[in-house]
């Protein structure tokens, strides 16, 4: 078997439009949420989100380039950037023939159906742009990465809700783990942040009107984000023959489906995860120093995150950090743990513990430390990152400090 | 004849419980019926859709939001003093 590193990151959410500067906000527990800024926010009940800001397509894209990618697209293509160009990869021959891109994401091109069902029904115009289907297709963003990056390997896109990018990053973990490809483009990206997106989250009634307060006993809900996470992961020999940067590296993975409900999690689909990528990983859950939570702020997650981390760890439970980002970024949903993997890379390689901010009452259901609101500077030897999905789709992975 | 407010509640929760209407009594809870979480959600909205109402309902914390589901009076209850305050 191979070793996995990761030697290339990049990204743009609502706390930065790169890793260095979202690294930075995730340290001082800064709040990327906020009022959202999209048509008809009006007559939406939930008007706040992890936005991103200060963003303009037209300063990286072309008019034509635009008529193709759908703001998910746009994000994916920019994380991507980053992330390879750090990674100081040329995908070329052989290279380039095995190398693939796996990416996460639940929606798609949600503001392109968005904006092209208004065309239709709220205007009542008969005719869309031709490139209505290649933009809003959920494989859209992996393909037009392979496009740009020459990766002519195994690619394609995984949609399991907000474990999306946590199975993607699995499955590329897994190919280079096996020896079928050197290195892959991998992570996850959603832009939902529109009228028909944020609508539809509503329905639920699981969104907060306020704030992300997870493991807080007064939290109130989920709060959407939007964004994107991307990843190089390579073969650990070949990094290393190169000279390759070392972000850290990828040691575990494990999926687990509840087979029980399609909306409320299960603590022992959730625990059978955490353990199976642990096992995975070779390590005793002594080893575990951080978890990136799932954390989405809903009473239910919550408690049965706590409940299942509490099972698998016992008392190693009370000694480890678990702390969810998505008080500062929000629920990026199928790209969610492509960003969060950022705050697991920060605690092995930088030695910082990001917070979970907003976090004002204990709750007696999530009696773990949090990491309230304050980052923490900690070793980290391995942290985990959790994704539950809607349906019941569990995905953990397990990195290590290189 | 139109019907009641009370009828019209109790034949959503009916229809939820996939149960008749004549099944249903007020003291029952929505547990007794059988009706989950998800199946809650989706009676609150139709109580939404049938009444032209806002419900305060917010499924992470059932018991602090102003709309009491404890039992199916308590909702014909809630969903009455809705439709009348609207009515003002």
């Amino acid at each position: 078997m191979k070793r996995v590193v990761i030697t290339g990151a990049g990204t743009i959410n609502a706390l930065g439009h790169d890793v260095a500067a979202t690294l930075e906000a995730m340290r001082e527990g800064r709040c990327g949420i906020g009022p959202l800024k999209i048509r008809d926010v009006e007559r939406l009940s939930i008007q706040i989100g992890g936005q991103v800001h200060g963003y303009d397509p037209e300063t990286h894209f072309n008019r034509q380039q635009i008529s193709l990618y759908d703001r998910f697209t746009q994000f994916t293509l920019l994380a991507a950037k980053e992330a390879i160009t750090q990674s100081g990869l040329h995908f070329e021959g052989e290279l380039a023939s095995q190398s693939g891109v796996v990416l996460g994401t639940a929606g798609g091109g949600v503001n392109t159906w968005d904006e092209n069902y208004r065309t239709v029904y709220e205007e009542g115009k008969n005719r869309v742009h031709p490139f209505v289907v290649p933009k809003l297709m959920n494989n859209a963003a992996a393909s037009h990465v392979s496009m740009e990056w020459n990766l002519k390997g195994p690619s394609f896109t995984v949609a399991t809700a907000c474990a999306s990018s946590n199975h993607a990053m699995g499955q590329a973990f897994h190919m280079i783990r096996s020896g079928m490809t050197t290195a892959m483009v991998t992570g996850g990206s959603e832009s939902m942040l529109c009228f028909g997106g944020v609508k539809a989250w509503e329905g639920l009634r699981v969104m907060s009107k306020d704030a992300c307060r997870p493991f807080s006993a007064n939290r109130n809900g989920m709060v959407q984000g939007e964004g994107a996470a991307v990843f190089v992961f390579e073969d650990y020999d070949h990094a290393k023959a190169r000279g390759a940067e070392l972000l850290a590296e990828v040691i575990g993975f494990a999926m687990t489906s509840d087979a029980a409900d399609i909306v409320m999690p299960s603590k022992q689909g959730a625990a059978r995860a955490i353990s199976g990528a642990i096992k995975d990983a070779g390590l005793n859950r002594d080893a575990i120093g951080y978890i990136n939570a799932h954390g989405t702020g809903t009473a239910a997650n919550d408690k049965t995150e706590c409940a299942a981390v509490a099972d698998v760890f016992g008392h190693h439970a009370d000694k480890l950090m678990i702390s969810s980002t998505k008080s500062m970024h929000g629920h990026l949903i199928g790209g969610t743990g492509a960003v969060e993997l950022l705050a697991c890379i920060m605690a092995l390689r930088d030695g910082v513990v990001a917070p979970t901010i907003g976090y004002e009452e204990a709750d007696p259901e999530c009696a773990l430390d949090v990491v309230p609101n304050v980052a923490r500077e900690a070793r980290v030897e391995a942290a985990l990152s959790n994704a539950f999905a809607f349906g019941g789709l569990n995905a953990v992975l397990a990195l290590r400090r290189v | 004849m139109p019907e009641t407010v009370r009828d019209r509640v109790i034949q959503i929760i009916a229809d939820q419980a996939l149960l008749d209407v004549s099944d249903i009594s007020m003291d029952q809870t929505l547990e007794d019926l059988g009706i989950d979480s998800l199946g809650l959600v989706e009676s609150i909205f139709a109580i939404e859709e049938t009444f032209d109402i806002q419900v305060p309902f917010n499924a992470n914390d059932p018991k602090a939001s102003a709309f009491d589901i404890s039992s199916v009076a308590s909702i014909v209850e809630a969903v009455q003093k809705l439709v009348a305050d609207q009515a003002k």
